[in-house]
């Protein structure tokens, strides 16, 4: 086996292994344990580097092993996965720090940390799928693995809202495997190819095929957290704040919107889906998400749970930017993957700071933390601010080629949704804001865990992380134009995806 | 060249009446050894078919008619392979559970040698006279088994089996007396052709009644009732025994008899009736482990759900293309290797639990999760089989399973195959939740020896990795 192929199984082995001797640590070795979680992440980031370098000029990394005559477990890292999986990598780097400092001293490690390990190869999975059945794979393994972290508090409301995230996820994975098995019976391997497979189909197939796609994009959207299949996300944001950083940013909602992207430009090809009106109606579900996602977070008080609606709005992003047929706003959609990573784990991130080191969990207890929690603060503001879509910040970017996208499709509503995403986006975000750093502190704060030391407000371990992907979002968005920039990144993707189109 | 046929029988013979001439509670190293062999011969088996095809043994060199045939194809090495494989974990398990346990239970491994032995005998049958005799020995051993924990449940529950299992090889054998008044044979291959050439209303009957029976003994709905007390009243080795054995014992013959003997006469009518069994079984097998309190009640009625998706094998291959109908007969052979493993993993694994907790309700296992983190793992592992979620052998049978009913436009299998996939999840998942709660303040934990955890990880294991490895089982079975 060559370099080559073993790569994209490296990239696995270096959370799988981790993850499978964390198990076998006993719970009180936690400097070990944190030694292996943080050589797998660093390891795991040095070999991306590396096939990064590579994709650019042109390497193929493909790994492919027949389980069953005509059924073969393939790992493909090309453009569009390397972009997944450097942000998972990098996003689970500064989740793993942050989650070691989160559950300093707090019961069963061992087992979080394995599971969180578990959950990483799977999502790197998912991204390097090279066709719809190693998809399938991963997007299951990804269900299971993030399940006992759903639950890992162990109380009432946590079973509870592990058994709803299994009802969705669970019947979301059941719809997605017969859209695989249908296709694979019309079509073979349905292997990611850029400009996708299924145009050679006779039309006589279109009927089928869009039953198909209404199975897969269903199957998919429950992980997306399209609404109406939205209902499990804000109830697992139960969970402790490292994962809901993983579950919103890093891992299963990305899951769902990458596979949608790959089912549309790689499965479909864009053109074609386009040929079958499908991209039509994504672009409404997509729409009706964002601005039902935004009205529920008016109504939050609970932070993170006001962020979870946030999330739910913010995705559908990347599946509107898919739905506009034209490659600005496949661009707008795919750069969108990225920023709304760094930008909500941030935001998460500050959600856990204030709950572990205040017990702050209401945004009515909010009053003056600004004073009390500077950095943290700050860090928070800047990922509001680029959820509300201020220039230069990393979602203003998004948001203007995916408005640009929009008129490209000839699809000028789409404006208004957008319009009126952000105004809502900063009818939530803002009053938080304002409470933060305009009111005065009258009261106690509810529970003070971390006091505060020599001017430092929090554990470091706490701050770091949310401070790195804040000045991530501000540097997205000021060097958006310079070669390595996510938007860079998302340019090459979308011109390998139109075949006729290239701009 | 060596031959591994006649021995496969006679291991077990020798071990079980060495063990037996012993001593109660006695024999359990012979045992292991015993399986070990006889794991290497059935390896050794499956290669030499690989290589050359399907086997035929003359017992003491007199052939058919006069004297016994034994065969073996691929079918037949896929299951003594299994049954091998099953067998050698489970006879560690035992020794380590019977240790634990006061007194020792006196018959086992005598009993066991007999069931192991009785169950080689009937995958190499050619001729169905041998099979019943196989099949009554089997059914006997079995009935042994579970009563040899002693008690009133347990015995009634044996009792129960007993009736069920006479019952069914009693329509079995006025199958095959039927069969030899209409051709005066009872050899399988000489009996193929002759049905094929002509097949008076008698004939019917007599698949009917040998089928009736069969399916009577692989507990397939509603012929169920006597298997969930049988095997979740019995200690737990003989659960998994029987469980992930017994009844693919039965199932493979229903598949050796439909495919092989009356597929002249098999009509879709009948195919699709026996897969709305499957359905039933599936859907209300299922249905019940969702009600259950108990933990190994829970499993037994998994495999009551679990057996119904091999009953769909029946209505996808029948009338239907060759290459769907392969497809279809590849996936039900996988299902019944994959649930093998994975449930004599859920039995041993729940019977560690109960070892442990000293409780068998499902109410009493929360704290298992720390406490037992390596055997709930394997019921985890176990559990992915069973669900049907990738990448395990369950997996990989139920992509084949729903290729094939695509394939065929027979949409509803698909239905009932996503149903019982997401009730099966529903039922595995209400024994980890449970398992993931705090240990409760009185809850005491037994240690466990590693003997009693590791065996079952390997067999779960097993299951899973078969997901991976289907390619080399499926080349195995259809070496002809």
């Amino acid at each position: 086996m060559s370099l080559n192929e073993t790569l994209p199984l490296l990239v696995l082995a270096s959370s799988l292994l981790p993850g499978l001797i964390i198990f076998s640590l006993p719970e009180e070795r936690h400097i070990l344990r944190s030694l292996f979680n943080l050589a797998g992440a660093t390891l795991k980031l040095l070999l991306i580097v590396y096939m990064l370098w590579g994709v650019l000029h042109g390497e193929e990394y493909v790994f492919r092993y027949t389980m069953l005559p005509g059924l073969d477990l393939l790992f493909v890292a090309d453009a569009l996965a390397m972009l997944f999986v450097t942000l998972s990598a990098a996003l689970w780097f500064l989740t793993t720090l942050y989650a070691i400092g989160y559950l300093e001293n707090s019961p069963h490690r061992s087992r979080f940390f394995g599971f969180f390990s578990l959950c990483v190869t799977a999502t790197v999975g998912v991204a390097m799928a090279g066709n719809l059945f190693t998809f399938f794979i991963f997007y299951e393994l990804l269900t299971l693995s993030t399940y006992p972290l759903v639950v890992h508090r162990g109380t009432e409301q946590a079973m509870r809202a592990g058994n709803v995230y299994l009802t969705y996820t669970l019947g979301g994975g059941a719809l997605l495997l017969i859209g695989t098995v249908w296709l694979y019976g019309l079509a073979g391997q349905v292997e990611f190819t850029q400009g996708g497979v299924l145009a050679a189909l006779g039309p006589e197939y279109a009927g089928q095929l869009q039953i198909v796609f209404f199975l897969l994009i269903a199957g998919l959207g429950v992980k997306a957290a399209l609404v109406p299949l939205h209902g499990w996300l804000p109830q697992a944001m139960v969970a402790p704040a490292p994962v809901s950083a993983l579950l919103h940013a890093v891992a299963v909602v990305k899951a769902g919107a990458f596979g949608i992207m790959r089912v549309v430009y790689e499965v479909y090809g864009v053109e074609f889906a386009h040929a079958l009106s499908l991209l039509l109606p994504l672009a409404v579900a997509a729409s009706v998400t964002i601005i039902w996602g935004s009205l529920r977070a008016l109504f939050q008080d609970d932070l993170k749970r006001r962020l979870a609606f946030s999330t739910i709005s913010q995705v559908s992003y990347i599946a509107l930017g898919v739905a506009l047929f034209g490659p600005v706003g496949t661009i707008g959609g795919v750069v969108h993957l990225v920023h709304q990573g760094i930008m909500k784990i941030t935001l998460f991130f500050c959600a856990g700071n204030y709950a572990e080191t205040l017990g702050i969990h209401k945004i009515s207890e909010m009053d003056g933390v600004g004073r009390r929690m500077p950095w943290t603060t700050v860090a928070f503001t800047v990922g509001a601010f680029g959820m509300i879509g201020v220039p230069p910040l990393a979602g203003f970017i998004s948001k203007w080629y995916l408005g640009l996208g929009a008129l490209e499709a000839q699809m000028p509503w789409v404006l208004a949704v957008l319009l009126a995403s952000s105004l809502l986006n900063a009818a939530y975000f803002l009053p938080i804001l304002h409470r933060a750093w305009f009111r005065p502190r009258t009261e106690t704060w509810p529970e003070e865990h971390i006091p505060m030391q020599k001017g430092r407000e929090t554990a470091w371990l706490l701050l770091a992380p949310p401070l790195i992907t804040a000045a991530a979002t501000v540097l997205a968005g000021l060097f958006a134009a310079s070669a390595i920039s996510p938007l860079d990144w998302a340019k090459l993707i979308a011109a390998r995806e139109y075949l006729r189109w290239v701009p | 060249m060596f031959d591994p046929i006649p021995w496969l029988i006679l291991s077990p013979l020798i071990w079980a009446t060495l063990a037996f001439v012993q001593g109660p509670g006695r024999g359990g190293r012979l045992a292991v050894a015993g399986v070990a062999l006889q794991l290497a011969l059935a390896a050794t088996l499956a290669q030499q078919i690989i290589a050359g095809g399907a086997r035929v043994y003359a017992v003491g060199g007199w052939g058919a008619p006069l004297g016994i045939d034994l065969a073996a194809d691929g079918l037949s090495a896929v299951m003594l392979l299994l049954t091998q494989a099953v067998a050698l974990p489970l006879a560690f398990y035992a020794r380590a559970y019977f240790a634990a346990h006061a007194a020792p239970l006196r018959y086992f491994w005598p009993l066991t040698g007999y069931l192991l032995a009785a169950m080689n005998a009937l995958f190499l049958s050619a001729d169905v006279f041998n099979i019943y005799v196989t099949l009554e020995l089997l059914g006997l051993a079995a009935v042994g088994l579970v009563a040899v924990a002693g008690g009133a449940g347990p015995v009634s529950a044996a009792m129960r089996y007993l009736l069920a299992t006479l019952l069914g090889s009693g329509a079995y054998l006025l199958g095959v007396a039927l069969l030899y008044g209409v051709y005066g044979s009872v050899s399988l291959a000489a009996l193929a052709p002759l049905i094929a050439a002509d097949a008076p209303t008698a004939v019917s009957l007599a698949a009917a009644l040998m089928l009736l029976g069969l399916m009577l003994k692989t507990a397939l709905f509603p012929f169920h009732f006597w298997l969930p007390p049988a095997h979740g009243n019995a200690p737990a080795p003989v659960s998994a025994l029987l469980s992930a054995l017994v009844i693919k014992a039965s199932f493979y013959l229903i598949l050796r008899l439909w495919f092989d003997l009356f597929a002249p006469i098999a009509s879709v009518t009948a195919a699709q009736f026996l897969g709305a069994l499957g359905a039933g079984a599936v859907i209300w097998g299922s249905l019940l482990a969702l009600r259950q309190t108990h933990l190994k009640m829970l499993v037994a009625y998994s495999t009551v759900a679990q057996v119904g998706y091999l009953f769909l094998i029946f209505p996808l291959a029948t009338g239907a293309a060759a290459e769907v109908a392969a497809s279809a007969w590849q996936g039900g052979a996988l299902q019944a290797v994959a649930h093998g493993l994975a449930k004599a993993a859920m039995f041993a694994a729940a019977g560690a639990m109960i070892a442990a907790t000293g409780r068998d309700e499902i109410a009493g296992l929360a704290g298992v999760a720390t406490r037992l983190p390596l055997t709930l793992f394997t019921f985890v592992l176990a559990g992915m089989t069973i669900m049907g979620l990738p990448p395990s052998g369950g997996f990989s049978a139920k992509w084949l399973l729903l290729g094939a009913a695509l394939a065929s436009g027979q949409w509803w299998w698909i239905v009932v195959m996503l149903a019982g996939g997401l009730l099966s999840a529903a039922y595995v998942f209400k024994v980890l939740r449970q398992a993931f709660l705090p240990a409760e303040e009185a809850a005491h934990f037994k240690p466990l020896p590693r003997t009693l955890e590791w065996p079952a990880f390997l067999l779960a294991l097993a299951s899973l990795l078969l997901g991976l490895w289907a390619s080399e089982m499926l080349n195995l079975l259809g070496a002809a």
